[in-house]
């Protein structure tokens, strides 16, 4: 009889914490156990470090729901970012803690903060309004699932600017989302691969996709796009893995895609597997982090740089002239780029043995996009015909922002939803009715 | 899709629940159940990896991973053998531990790329058709040393001496104390087996399967896919294998159904609807409820196999359970 209770409990364990592993692709252990509190103790040495005046604060930091808040420093400007993975992931996280840090050198009288591996949802609410009572007076909040609590905290804190990454929502006052045009990044990607893959005689091309949601659909066919510009015969094969951050599956997805024949594989999750799991003589491209693109089978990483974005948020924050609304900037603000095409960078060998003629032109694209000639709306400008058959865009008519960003049955007021594969994409979306 | 493809990541992949499960086994079959399997494997994947990166050899990092997993399942057997207390709650607090210190001592190692593995392939073997490229070539020698490991331990318990010392204080603790055998003895060491196998199979990962150090998301729950196979394995190595390689067999079948538009002449569900691919990443852990809800009926238990004195502290001089 007691062993059957023990079975009975073993079995009700296992199911409570498979519920938890399954959560656990975007956050760390979400219970307040011993590493979660060691992970934000270093957060605050780390943080202490950056600043050296940590001693001076009056206040020591407090901790909310096993996350270590940290503290304010009196007589500047504080800025607060909250982090979905941790401050070194090597992608997505890491390019925004260096613009951090960026902010925190660059602007006078700034001092920030973060708060890494914070699961979406309630957890991060109670961060965001532990910060704003700490009185931090401008929040980043960098994951599409802090969304709502951003919102809600806003309300709470007029004073207090909380911009939020990448959502939709905004208040008009103190809440506004931001995104960048990344589409343009990746058309030149896709450029880049495509100009590989028909240089190797292998006109296949392949894409993790992480969630079907309009962002991952637009990158998609960006990408898609510009394969078509340098290898009309290239298709794309897609593979879903249902998550932004889990290195494992991202690298079994890249090698799904290399074994299934593609030559080059492009991601749209957070970490540098394409490049990992490429096998010889093939080809990957990284996503997020301007420095990820180490290994030497990774040809470019389409990169983010929100420091002078950020920046140029604090300071009209500083100034009380930021207007919570709806900020998309394009690629030439600066805020992005693709690596080894930068000043100073060394393209990478798998780029840089391509013919004459094809980098010539992709180089003649991606000054076009920096210097603001082209934009997202070239991107996605007709002809463009999805791989059902149908004319999506005709000739010379481009998206509008609504599309770009829209599903219907999201309530967005789009025309031409972004609910398609460009033709040379060999994957289907399933029927939105059924 | 290629049936070979799929088949050689899964005997890639599912080598890690193989070394984990068979680990597992051996401590259930001493009698003590340690739930800590996830805990110890993260570990043994953050040592080996971190011992790979300073020392720039694997050699020595599986080494680290072996002792980290082992070292650590010997607070399990102290508090379990020695003090008695309850196992369940035990092996999972030791889950806990092994993640909060391989989190900790792990701090940094994200994204640096250590030595690994080198894959080769068997002269002879991978000339047969179709298993040989999928199980003879391009593996690294864990793959390899898995094929010996499940048969070697499948004799060990059954045939051999020690293994029937070993099944003996399983399962009748008292008596097998009256012919002489050290029970306390004996469990410590086949806790401490299934801790060193428990890191073994984490630094299959960190240095083999998909080389690097991704925190929690190294292991990502398949500590736990293996204390669930040890039961659908009714404690067999054998079995356990071939659950291990059939589960590695899926993680990569679920990807790669994505990629035809057609099969055998039918229409790919996945292709059209790739949200299908949820349920067949449920199967794994479905089965392992299953398997759990199955093995915890009493006389379900018995026809199974289960050591009789699995979960049950041993006590010196009052009457076994």
């Amino acid at each position: 009889m007691f062993k059957k209770q023990i079975w009975f409990i073993i079995a009700f364990m296992l199911l409570l914490t498979f519920a938890l592993a399954a959560c656990e692709s975007e956050t760390s252990e979400p219970a307040a156990s011993d590493d979660t509190t060691a992970e934000t103790a270093d957060t605050e040495s780390t943080d202490s470090a950056d600043t050296e005046a940590a001693a001076d604060t009056a206040d020591t930091a407090s901790s909310e729901g096993g996350y270590q808040i940290p503290t304010v420093e009196e007589g500047k400007h504080n800025v607060a970012f909250v982090y979905v993975g941790p401050h070194d992931d090597g992608g997505w996280t890491q390019a925004h803690d260096v613009a951090r840090m960026y902010v925190e050198e660059n602007m006078e009288n700034v001092h920030t903060a973060y708060v890494e591996n914070v699961a979406e949802g309630a957890d991060a609410e109670q961060v965001i309004r532990s910060l704003a009572r700490k009185g931090f007076d401008t929040i980043f909040t960098t994951s599409f699932g802090y969304m709502d609590g951003s919102e809600l905290v806003a309300s709470e804190f007029p004073n207090v600017d909380i911009i939020h990454l990448t959502g939709y929502k905004a208040n008009g006052e103190n809440f506004g989302n931001l995104m960048g045009a990344m589409e343009n990044m990746k058309y030149v990607a896709g450029m880049v691969a495509g100009a590989r893959a028909k240089a190797d005689g292998n006109p296949k091309l392949g894409y993790i996709a992480t969630f079907p949601i309009p962002e991952e659909l637009r990158l998609g066919n960006a990408f898609a796009l510009g394969a078509q510009e340098t290898c009309p015969d290239c298709q794309v094969d897609v593979r879903w893995i249902f998550t932004w951050h889990d290195p494992i599956i991202e690298q079994e997805a890249a090698k799904s895609l290399f074994d299934g024949g593609a030559q080059v594989v492009m991601t749209g999750a957070d970490t540098p597997a394409p490049a990992e799991a490429a096998p010889e003589g093939k080809w990957g491209i990284t996503y997020d982090y301007q420095y990820n693109c180490t290994n030497p089978a990774c040809l470019t990483s389409m990169y983010w740089n929100w420091g002078p974005v950020y920046a140029d948020i604090v300071e009209r924050s500083i100034n009380d002239e930021y207007v919570g609304g709806w900020e998309y900037f394009e690629s030439d603000t600066g805020g992005m780029g693709l690596f080894g095409f930068g000043e100073g960078e060394d393209l990478m060998p798998g780029v840089a043995s391509l013919p004459e003629e094809d980098l010539a032109l992709i180089r003649d694209t991606y000054g076009k996009f920096l210097s603001g000639e082209l934009g997202r709306f070239d991107v996605f400008k007709g002809p463009i015909t999805d791989n059902q058959g149908n004319l999506v865009l005709a000739d010379g008519v481009s998206l509008q922002q609504e599309d770009l960003d829209g599903f219907a049955q999201f309530g967005a007021q789009c025309e031409t939803c972004m609910y398609w594969w460009n033709e040379n994409i060999t994957a289907e979306l399933p029927d939105l009715d059924s | 899709m290629n049936w070979e493809v799929i088949f050689h990541a899964g005997l890639a992949t599912g080598t890690v629940l193989l070394f984990a499960a068979i680990g597992e086994i051996f401590a259930e079959r001493s009698g003590i159940l340690n739930l800590g399997v996830e805990g110890m494997m993260l570990l043994g994947a953050m040592a080996g990896f971190s011992m790979s990166l300073s020392s720039g050899n694997v050699w020595l990092g599986l080494g680290a991973a072996i002792l980290a997993g082992g070292i650590l399942s010997m607070a399990h057997g102290l508090v379990t053998i020695h003090l008695q207390a309850d196992q369940v709650v035990s092996g999972l607090s030791l889950t806990f531990l092994g993640t909060g210190l391989a989190l900790v001592l792990g701090e940094g190692l994200t994204g640096q790329t250590a030595a690994q593995m080198t894959l080769f392939d068997i002269p002879v073997l991978s000339q047969i058709p179709f298993i040989g490229p999928a199980a003879f070539e391009r593996h690294s020698i864990l793959v390899y040393i898995g094929y010996l490991l499940a048969p070697a331990a499948a004799y060990y318990i059954v045939k051999t001496r020690p293994g029937m010392h070993l099944r003996a204080v399983g399962e009748k603790p008292a008596a097998a104390d009256t012919v002489g055998i050290n029970v306390y003895a004996q469990r410590y060491f086949y806790v401490f087996v299934g801790g060193c196998l428990a890191g073994l199979a984490g630094a299959t990962i960190s240095l083999s399967v998909s080389p690097g150090w991704y925190s929690v998301q190294t292991t990502s729950g398949q500590g736990w896919i293996a204390v669930g196979l040890v039961i659908f394995a009714q404690w067999n190595p054998i079995r356990a294998a071939v659950g291990a390689y059939l589960f590695g067999a899926l993680r990569r079948l679920i990807l790669d159904l994505q990629g035809p538009a057609l099969i055998l002449g039918m229409t790919n569900p996945l292709y059209v609807n790739s949200n299908f691919s949820f349920f067949l990443q449920m199967t794994p852990y479905l089965l392992t409820i299953l398997a759990l809800v199955i093995g915890s009926r009493q006389a379900m238990k018995k026809r199974l196999g289960a050591p009789a004195a699995l979960g049950v502290p041993y006590i010196r001089g009052e009457r076994g359970a």
